[in-house]
């Protein structure tokens, strides 16, 4: 049966790269006594698969990851999600534990978009007005921006990729809250967004360490192609 | 939630953060105001390195245990935050509380192999503790060190409080009580320690002094206030069953050495190897009980969540469960789907067939460590492994699909000669043979693969070889030449690869092995020329540590390339790790014969280890 788990990411866990957390949840899951189902071959593996790799020094409100467990099942998603915050450390907590459908894509391929919440982190503010720039920023027909990988460097139009872009209140605090693509085609990093708004706004260079980021939620697309219909990927589970 | 030592622009700026956060699975934390002494317990190297040590483990469970004590941990930080936190003026913390180092009762150093030394005054320099502890006051944590190093610890005996000669299970609650007393006392740091090295096995250095005759040998050694002892007997836990082994080991986040469950399933060695040290630290032999290790293996899994468990001792195919062990554990660990890493076995029928359950034959390889490439250097240096059964087991292992061979070797063994180098050749070279002979063209999957590797022999302290010449840096690189020279006019030449280890670091940690407190100064001098982490091959510096020595006006050769005479009183003569020196001398002489001594099942040495009144010197005996 395949399951997926949503889970937080806070505090100092933020410091574990997406690999050591893959294998933080390989032992936490045996640890938790799931009876997860293995591949076959000579050295099996879980099988357990990871939405959407979070960067170092990102905090998550919704992260997720998909796992089969063998039949007939041992516990139901309460006493699952119990049995592995049990075995958690501080930093990560299991929100929900829900059954998909067979049919569900997994985790990876579902991912279509992303919610963050970007704070400045003390002393690093940008000294424009940013809290009034950013929906002027917003407004524009089309924002290129220079995305470099590994490989290559290409422009790139980012307007069709934020969905959301507006400024709210976090703890007392302006924060900008934006929801963008996350697909593995087309995934924006806030940063990239943050950037190309202090560029508009002539401001030097952003600072790697100035931005606090959690991702809020991950979402998969409902909609018909032509529409978005962004849905939580909890939401495609059941608990069970 | 815990504040964090370093702050986040830093931690996302170095290499694996994950290194200096804490808050590993089962990694403990006390409220510091509920307990009476904090601990800090360091291996000085790397988080990955240090986190892979057992006997860290061991003792960082055992302390927890107490209600009374927390024990912290933490490691070298990498040269990268290294830098930052001298730039920046950050004391170095404990992983844990991520509180200064400087606040804790206790800084315990482990210290496994001499070319840590440097980081080890790193170690102290970050914390903010004064390196010579002739210099640190009552505001100063104790600074305590064990391991094996400890068994010659004068050349770093300045940097220390107090050394733990022996197994850390024993003498740590009488310790940590005395010092409880005393601080409700307000007395002295020196009274503290004084009195701290009137405990078994407890040395405290400052105390102590070597006088030196005219030779630069040893003249005497003894302590300079009365009521110390005159020599250390090392610590042992004689029942190795019923003590503290650590259920839940901490679980690190980034991927560590030995990333794994390791059981323990004996200490100890009955061989009596004469080059090994640890075959003679730790004897007697004593097995922990198959039954309670069976259970420790489920339990231990369970509590990590590992995926893989290993069995540590020396010589484990001596261990007499062996193979009950190894049925259970592959039974078990196939339920859990769970892989077993093999130690290094004697290659047999048993061996190869777990060998055959739990590797891919295709892609695993047969290990032999002959040590000495010819039969009459192999007696010399006692090591019980002939010719005829690394062929056989050869034979057996290719003929069950094996065809890669793993040989380990020694250069600059004592009195060796042209003739044992070029055995190390000729051995690969039957190896290889007997591959071809035993494996029809048909079964082949190519050539055979054979890796023979050789490290430059280190005579170490407490080894009949103690008394024995080291080869200076030149003789090893000639070795080492004329073993590869040897390799490339076998027939089977393609089929053997050799590789031979860097003769700097071994020329030095032979000098700091049997060194005594003059090389003090030479390690400050060499600390202050920036050097840490020598024994990380880009990060060692011969240059510096040759200038080092030769500003302190030190010889190396006085403490390598010198044989030292019968009678000669050596640096670490004051300890007594259960081996007499006069076993150890007969052990010399009888290598020079070239005759062989039974190991402790076959015939009882009489190595002086049966005072301690247990393990295999009473075997059978009741
Ligand atoms: S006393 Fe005999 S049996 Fe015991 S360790 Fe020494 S040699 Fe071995």
């Amino acid at each position: 049966m395949k399951i997926r788990i949503k889970f937080r990411k806070y505090g100092s866990m933020k410091f574990i790269g997406h690999l050591d957390i893959m294998r933080y949840f390989q032992k936490a899951i045996r640890r938790a006594e799931i009876s997860i189902a293995y591949s076959e071959g000579f050295s099996p593996h879980q099988i357990m698969s990871f939405a959407a790799p979070l960067g170092v020094g990102l905090m998550s409100n919704g992260e997720y990851l998909d796992i089969v467990c063998r039949e007939p099942l041992t516990m139901n998603g309460t006493q699952m999600k119990e049995a592995m915050n049990q075995v958690m450390v501080e930093g990560v907590e299991i929100v929900s534990v829900r059954a998909l459908p067979e049919d569900a894509g997994n985790a990876m391929a579902s991912v279509a978009a992303a919610r963050y919440t970007v704070c400045f982190r003390e002393g690093y503010e940008p000294d424009f007005d940013w809290k009034s720039q950013l929906e002027k920023f917003y407004q524009k027909l089309t924002i290129p921006v220079i995305k470099q990988t590994k490989k290559s460097t290409k422009e790139l139009d980012l307007k069709p990729s934020i969905y959301e872009l507006f400024v709210r209140e976090e703890n007392g605090q302006a924060a900008i809250e934006m929801l963008v693509d996350a697909s593995s085609a087309g995934n924006i990093k806030p940063g990239l967004v943050l950037e190309a708004f202090y560029k508009e706004n002539g401001a030097d260079g952003l600072e790697e360490a100035a931005l606090l980021i959690t991702r809020e939620d991950t979402y998969g697309d409902r909609g018909t192609g032509e529409t978005h219909e962004f849905v939580p990927l909890e939401d495609f589970g059941e608990e069970f | 939630m815990r504040k964090l030592a370093l702050r986040d622009e830093i931690l996302l700026q170095v290499d694996k953060p994950a290194r200096y956060i804490g808050n590993e699975v089962n990694s403990v934390m006390k409220q510091k105001e509920e307990v009476k002494v904090r601990f800090c317990m360091c291996f000085p190297d790397v988080y990955e390195i240090g986190m892979s040590h057992l006997g860290i483990q061991i003792l960082y469970d055992m302390l927890n245990q107490w209600d009374d004590v927390w024990c912290e941990r933490v490691y070298s930080p990498w040269t990268d935050l290294d830098a930052i936190m001298r730039k920046e003026n950050i004391p170095l913390f404990a992983l844990e509380s991520q509180e200064p180092v400087k606040e804790f009762d206790f800084l315990g150093i482990t210290i496994q192999y001499e070319m840590c030394y440097t980081n080890i005054l790193q170690i102290l320099d970050l914390s903010n503790i004064p390196l010579c502890a002739a210099e640190r006051t009552e505001e100063d944590p104790i600074v305590i060190g064990g391991g094996p190093c400890t068994y010659n610890p004068e050349p770093i005996a300045e940097f220390f409080d107090l050394f733990y000669i022996g197994e850390g299970e024993t003498q740590y609650r009488p310790l940590l009580d005395l010092y409880e007393k005393h601080k409700e006392l307000g007395t002295s740091r020196r009274d503290f320690l004084m009195e701290a090295g009137k405990l078994p096995g407890i040395y405290a250095p400052q105390f102590y002094e070597p006088v030196y005759k005219e030779d630069g040998t040893i003249a005497s050694f003894s302590p300079t206030v009365e009521g110390l002892p005159q020599t250390i007997q090392k610590e042992i836990v004689m029942d190795v069953t019923d003590t503290y082994y650590p259920m839940k080991p901490v679980v690190p986040f980034i991927k560590v050495t030995q990333d794994r469950v390791v059981l323990e399933i004996q200490r100890g060695c009955i061989r009596g190897c004469r080059f090994c040290q640890a075959g003679q630290l730790y004897r007697p032999v004593r097995e922990r009980d198959v039954e309670v290790l069976k259970k420790y293996a489920v339990e231990m899994l369970k509590n990590t969540g590992h995926e893989e468990i290993s069995l540590s001792s020396l010589s484990s195919s001596d261990y007499s469960g062996l193979e009950e062990l190894v049925n259970f554990l592959i039974e078990e660990c196939k339920e859990r789907t769970v892989n077993i890493s093999l130690p290094s076995l004697r290659i047999d029928a048993f061996s190869l067939d777990v060998m055959s359950k739990v590797q891919d034959v295709k892609k695993s390889s047969l290990t032999f460590a002959p040590e000495a490439g010819s039969q009459r250097m192999r007696d010399v240096i006692n090591k019980g492994l002939t010719e005829e059964v690394i062929l056989k087991g050869a034979e057996e292992a290719f003929r069950g699909g094996w065809s890669r061979v793993k040989l380990y070797f020694m250069l600059g063994l004592p009195g060796e000669t042209e003739e044992d180098i070029r055995g190390i050749a000729e051995l690969s070279n039957k190896i290889a043979a007997v591959y071809y002979e035993t494996v029809p063209k048909e079964k082949r999957n190519g050539r055979c693969q054979i890796v023979a590797s050789t490290s430059f022999f280190i005579p170490k302290p407490f080894t009949p070889f103690q008394w024995a010449k080291q080869n200076t840096k030149q003789e090893f690189l000639d070795k080492a030449y004329l073993t590869k020279q040897s390799v490339m006019e076998q027939l089977n030449q393609k089929s053997i690869k050799y590789n031979w280890h860097e003769a700097d670091a071994s020329v030095l940690e032979g000098v700091l092995a049997r060194g005594d407190r003059r090389l003090a100064m030479v390690l400050l001098k060499v600390y202050e020329k920036g050097c840490i982490f020598d024994a990380w091959g880009e990060y060692f510096n011969n240059d510096a540590w040759m200038e080092a020595f030769e500003e302190c006006q030190v010889d190396i050769a006085f403490y390598t390339t010198r044989e030292r005479g019968l009678d000669e009183i050596f640096p670490w003569d004051f300890i007594d790790c259960g081996v007499t020196k006069e076993f150890l001398k007969r052990e010399w002489l009888k290598s020079q014969e070239g005759v062989v001594s039974p190991n402790c099942r076959m015939q009882c040495q009489g190595c002086g280890a049966n005072r301690f009144g247990g393990g295999v010197c009473y075997e059978n005996k009741n």
